[in-house]
């Protein structure tokens, strides 16, 4: 459970518990699927930390944010696990990861890891014109693409946006009938067709999972 | 009533008041009432290109300076981009009629596996504006692609852009096989994307990055005129 909510973990993030000896640094759109983790495989050793999500759509935040947050946890924890992917960084992240010896997920974005990276790249031809959601991007689809694109100021721009899209393709972590609705209603908006494709965690719960 | 004695009638104000209107107009993204001050100059007896530099493209500098500075955001600078738009729309088969000076040429793409184009639309519009001839390739495009325009239309420049972080490497790829072939130095290459920087441009061997469409723009210019200078030269 998540006492502040989705709105806290899109604008502020989510501060770590101070319990257990591995602490995760993760993205806010991330906080939902890695607590939902922790509880089912009893992973007690594991405290997360979240950053804002909305860096989703502030890339050049990320690595700031993560240097930040590395220097002021790493004397509290045996470990350090960065949950994000490359998520726009052009790399940068990979780099710093490197430098301050953390490790990082596999991949260009969450879309990726979820689906599983193989997948993922295997049907990157096919979906070129696809536009994913995850279940926290269903959830916050106004935070994250509405609003900051003006659409709701401005919705006559979607087809300068969104006309070489073809479809909202939703990788759903949970079986949720109240998301699938929301994603629908989204890809409505946006004037695409709608895809849901049950992704589970992905490559996320492998990333998680205690090493041996 | 007040709002009818307000209305402002673009038809009643003489040029040097109607045109600095049409570049509110245009800042506002008011897209039918720069297309009626595009009707009226144009009714007037002015050139169309006169038109297209002083009304629109001047206007378009304006939104283009503030979208930079961050007074202006995406979605307004979009609106102001139909705007000028649909006045170049009247004004294009026009031009083509009347003659317009030519600066140069340009093949521009989205790079292979990238559909987003709106930046990209935005230097086309802007480089057209500026008297260059552009043959847009549209999104998702490949090196085959660049490398057949370049043959077919013999441009000056070739201009690739990106919006990913996954995608824009592949504008080192267009270039390497440019070079491949020997004909990397034939061409004015410009690179341009949200994720790009000047060291990008530089490390994948582009002539320059372009951080907007007015930098492009200028870019494009100072190139073009370096080139011919070069040519007066030899």
């Amino acid at each position: 459970m998540i006492p502040s909510g989705d709105h806290a973990l899109t604008e502020t993030g989510l501060a770590p518990s101070g319990k257990g000896r591995v602490l995760v640094i993760g993205c806010g759109a991330l906080a939902h699927e890695i607590l939902a983790l922790k509880r089912a495989n009893g992973w007690d050793h594991l405290d997360l930390a979240c950053l804002p999500a909305i860096w989703h759509n502030h890339p050049e935040r990320i690595e700031p944010g993560i240097r930040a947050a590395v220097a002021q946890h790493r004397a509290d924890y045996r470990t350090i696990l960065v949950a994000y992917a490359d998520c726009g960084t052009g790399g940068g992240l990979a780099r710093l990861c490197a430098e301050l010896d953390v490790e990082m997920i596999a991949g260009p974005h969450c879309y990726a890891f979820f689906d599983g990276l193989d997948a993922f790249a295997a049907r990157a031809g096919d979906e070129l014109t696809a536009f994913y959601l995850t279940d926290f991007l269903a959830r916050q689809f106004d935070a994250f693409v509405w609003r900051p694109l003006g659409l709701d100021r401005h919705p006559e721009l979607v087809a300068s946006y969104f006309g070489n899209y073809d479809r909202l393709i939703h990788l759903a972590q949970t079986d949720d009938p109240a998301l699938d609705a929301a994603a629908r209603a989204c890809a409505a908006r946006l004037g695409l067709a709608h895809e849901r494709r049950v992704t589970g965690y992905g490559d996320l719960a492998r990333f998680l999972a205690p090493r041996a | 009533m007040a709002e009818d004695e307000d209305e402002l009638i673009l038809a009643d104000l003489p040029d040097e008041e109607l045109v600095p209107q049409m570049h509110d107009d245009l800042y506002d993204g008011l897209r039918d009432e720069v297309v009626e001050g595009v009707e009226i100059l144009l009714a007037r007896g002015w050139e169309p290109y006169r038109v297209l530099t002083e009304a629109l493209v001047a206007g378009m500098t304006i939104v283009g300076k503030d979208f930079r500075d961050g007074i202006l955001f995406v979605p307004e600078v979009l609106l102001a981009a139909n705007a000028m738009k649909a006045g170049m729309g009247l004004l294009k088969p026009l031009l083509a009629e009347t003659g317009a000076p030519k600066m140069g040429k340009m093949v521009i793409g989205t790079v292979k596996g990238d559909i987003h184009d709106i930046g990209k639309n935005l230097v086309s519009m802007m480089m057209e504006g500026a008297g260059f001839e552009v043959v847009d390739l549209g999104i998702n495009t490949d090196v085959d692609r660049y490398l057949g325009a370049l043959e077919t239309e013999q441009p000056d420049i070739l201009g690739m852009s990106a919006l990913l972080t996954t995608t824009m490497p592949y504008m080192k790829i267009v270039i390497d096989t440019m070079a491949e072939r020997g004909i990397r130095d034939d061409y004015i290459v410009l690179v341009g994307g949200a994720p790009l920087n000047e060291e990008f441009g530089r490390a994948i061997g582009a002539d320059a990055y372009c951080r907007d469409a007015a930098v492009a723009v200028e870019t494009a210019k100072a190139f073009i005129a370096r080139k011919h200078n070069q040519a007066v030269v030899a």
